[in-house]
């Protein structure tokens, strides 16, 4: 069992979230240990998979002991394990930040249900080794993503949830479609086969009716400009642990991870693909730094400042180099800790005070110092300011743009960057700095368990340029970047794994 | 060919009517003839002419199949289909409680 | 459960007297039959939920509700899942995840094909009260709002 720790991922999380519609009503307390014991074992099987990946180089496993292609397979390689870690490590904190967070909401067991259905959803999409299974995970996710957006049952949340729905379910039936033409080009679903009947088929205009309904299924999912309305009205009006498990790793498994594995790794990325990427990507990166420059809400502004960093990641992997690749993914797992990070302590804020209005803050530094500090680390780290991990990331994506002769590119993200760093000060002076506004008097400091979780993430957000240390980031990011350089070697790395 | 041409049209009508209609219950529907036609595309995909059920029975040797494949996953398709009709349906009936109104138009509380 | 201001008039309450328990016995020999012939869980899990929708539409809610409550249901949901999970655990003990692990049988005999007709149950309970849920969630909201409102 050990050695195959891959249906795990999916098992633990359904089945905690079953027991906690079970037993979650019946015993008080139950759903905060169980689900935080679920999530803190997921996040330690991810961990131990990057050792055990580090031997092996990729296992594939049989579900229901049939031989895949015919059976489902499960396929885990770099790529995968390094989506793993950032979900599991980033949703065990948000768990156990939930356990104070939460106490205002009433059906605590129903929130953590569809809380670890979310997490199984998206620890199915980043290892299921089969398309149409993909799609199944990828729903499953999104639907109790729908639910969770309107779990407050006020206007707003039922109205962001609907527009998110409407939209969601437009984004898999073109998914779907898209599953449907290239399951009716290569007869196959599972990936590796369908590369490589793709591969001996050789080009066809199916394959590009295909790329162009995937790229606006997931372009939708991960909320690229031209697709992201939906995005601004649906992670603020979640609960603050849900908006910090949508902004953060949702759109990244559901969109990101999703769209690379199948351009990449089945349809092989051709030229054209990367460059409609590169180009939506800096769209991404300008308008979603200039929308939230505006925003007085301080869930709103990090909402737009997501769609401002998705792009960085787009950008980064769409350059198809070593460098950028190598950028974006490390981008992806640096947005993940610090935009759940700043999203956890809108949600402190908003405990503490009742309030998002940024206008209607100010001096909260003295009344909350942990809130006040972590808000710090975060948005300097967002802004790419050095010692933090944004920074290293920010500057490899650059870097890399430079290097591959791509200039405009790189001067927009230098100055969206810059634009980053000029809205998150507004926060940090509107929210944290400034005088004491009257009202705000007997504010308290937010529960333990909430510290806690700023408190790792912050940590996190330090330690992250670590990763850049060649020792260190060797087996892990190194290793998924080149998963993604080596495209249609999947075939190869899958059927090789398979004994 | 026209089989296929036509689901595009029930595709495309379904496009239409989320992307015009201002009724709540309207756009359900749209959703769900959007899903309609993605399912009846893909069992058309898996059709072969005079083809049989992929039914395995006993003294029975069965010859000219259907794929039974795209059946097995469009039964999927429609289950998920019907989860996300269920929550939008519940959904919509929340929002008309607190808005008193099915029309979009005046369900503006976000701002842009 | 006679009681006429509840529910549809004396002829439909009468049908489905006599019909509701035809209809659950198809439903449950859909089920038992699932590895042998068309239909499984999903199926006849959604025709045993159609059998309950029957009597409440017939009786209203109150006496459909009385047969099963909404908290019975809801338990019978988690079951089937958590069944379902426990069966497919149970498989990574003899290799593999979802593994068909113990004897096949004969083709074509009721008793056969190993773990398949157990995940059918599994997925008949998990469908069947589901669907219910889903039933009377939707139809009670609305007749909770009648009431809001006069």
């Amino acid at each position: 069992m050990m050695q195959n720790p891959l249906p795990l991922f999916i098992a633990i999380p359904l089945a905690s979230a079953f027991l906690n519609s079970l037993l979650g009503k019946r015993i008080k307390g139950f759903s905060d240990v169980l689900s935080s014991i679920a999530t803190l074992a997921l996040a330690a099987i991810s961990i131990y998979s990057v050792f055990l990946i580090k031997d092996v180089g990729s296992i594939v496993y049989k579900v229901g002991g049939w031989m895949p292609p015919i059976g489902i397979a499960m396929v885990m390689d770099s790529l995968t394990v390094f989506m793993l870690v950032t979900i599991n490590v980033v949703a065990f904190l948000i768990s156990v930040y939930s356990i104070n967070y939460m106490e205002k909401y009433t059906e605590k067991g129903i929130f953590y249900s569809l809380f670890l259905l979310m997490i199984a959803g998206m620890n199915g999409v980043i290892i299921s080794g089969d398309m149409f299974n993909l799609y199944v995970f990828l729903e499953i996710a999104a639907i109790s993503s729908y639910a969770l957006v309107a779990f407050g049952t006020e206007q707003e949340e039922l109205e962001a949830s609907f527009k998110y729905a409407v939209m969601g379910s437009l984004a898999s039936s073109f998914i779907l479609l898209g599953i449907v033409f290239l399951y009716s080009y290569t007869s196959t679903l599972n990936m590796a086969d369908m590369a490589m009947t793709l591969l001996t088929n050789g080009p066809s205009r199916i394959v590009l009716l295909a790329s162009v309904l995937f790229l606006m299924g997931f372009g939708l999912k991960s909320a690229l400009v031209p697709f992201h309305a939906w995005l601004p009205d649906a992670h603020p009006s979640a609960p603050a642990p849900i908006s910090a498990m949508l902004s953060g790793v949702l759109i990244k498994s559901l969109g990101v991870y999703a769209m690379v594995r199948i351009f990449f790794s089945v349809l092989g990325a051709t030229p054209e693909i990367l460059s409609i990427l590169m180009v939506i990507g800096s769209l991404s990166i300008v308008i979603g730094a200039c929308l939230a420059l505006g925003q007085w809400d301080f869930k709103r502004l990090l909402a737009y400042s997501s769609i401002n960093q998705i792009g960085y990641v787009i950008l980064g992997i769409s350059l198809g180099t070593p460098l950028g690749i190598l950028g974006g993914l490390f981008h992806l797992l640096n947005h993940s800790v610090f935009k759940s990070l700043l999203f956890l302590n809108s949600g402190a804020v908003e405990y503490s005070t009742g309030t998002r209005d940024l206008q209607k803050m100010g001096g909260l530094r003295e009344k909350m110092p942990v809130t006040a500090l972590t808000s710090l680390v975060g948005s300097m780290s967002i802004a790419g300011v050095p010692p933090f991990n944004g920074f290293w990331s920010k500057l490899i994506i650059i870097v890399a743009c430079v290097q591959s002769g791509h200039f405009v590119h790189a001067s927009w993200a230098v100055l969206a960057s810059i634009i980053t760093l000029a809205y998150f000060l507004k926060v940090q002076k509107h929210a944290f700095f400034g005088e004491l506004k009257e009202g705000l008097s007997n504010v308290k400091e937010a529960p333990f368990f909430m510290k806690f979780s700023m408190i790792v993430l912050a940590i996190i957000c330090l330690a992250g340029g670590l990763l850049m240390l060649p020792a260190v980031s060797g087996d892990f990011l190194k290793a998924a970047r080149d998963v993604v350089l080596a495209g249609q070697d999947y075939i190869t790395v899958v059927f090789g794994a398979i004994k | 060919m026209s089989l296929y041409f036509l689901c595009l049209v029930l595709f495309s009508v379904g496009l239409y009517c989320i992307l015009r209609k201002r009724n709540l219950i309207k756009i359900i529907i749209g959703i769900a003839i959007t899903e309609y036609a993605v399912n009846l595309f893909f069992v058309l995909v898996g059709y072969k002419m005079h083809g049989r059920a992929p039914i395995h029975a006993e003294d029975q040797a069965i010859l000219n199949m259907v794929d039974p494949l795209p059946q097995a996953l469009v039964l999927t398709a429609i289950v998920i289909g019907l989860a996300i009709t269920a929550l939008i349906a519940s959904i919509a009936i929340r929002v008309y409680e607190k808005y008193g109104t099915f029309d979009i138009t005046k369900i503006r509380k976000l701002k842009g | 459960m006679d009681n006429p201001k509840h529910g549809m008039t004396l002829i439909v309450k009468t049908i489905t007297r006599l019909t509701v328990g035809l209809i659950l016995l198809f439903g449950i020999y859909i089920v038992s039959h699932g590895h042998v012939s068309p239909g499984g869980g999903f199926a006849g899990g959604v025709i045993i939920a159609l059998s309950f929708i029957h009597i409440l539409l017939a009786f209203g809610k109150e006496v459909a509700l009385k047969r099963i409550s909404y908290n019975v249901a809801s338990f019978f949901e988690s079951l089937g899942a958590i069944m379902f999970i426990t069966l497919a655990l149970l498989g990574i003990g003899s290799g593999y995840f979802l593994l068909n692990f113990i004897s096949k049988g004969e083709p074509f005999r009721l008793f056969s094909s190993g773990l398949i007709p157990l995940y059918n149950v599994a997925i008949s309970f998990k469908v069947g009260a589901g669907l219910f849920i889903i039933f009377v969630i939707l139809v009670t909201f609305r007749l909770t709002k009648k009431d809001d409102r006069e």
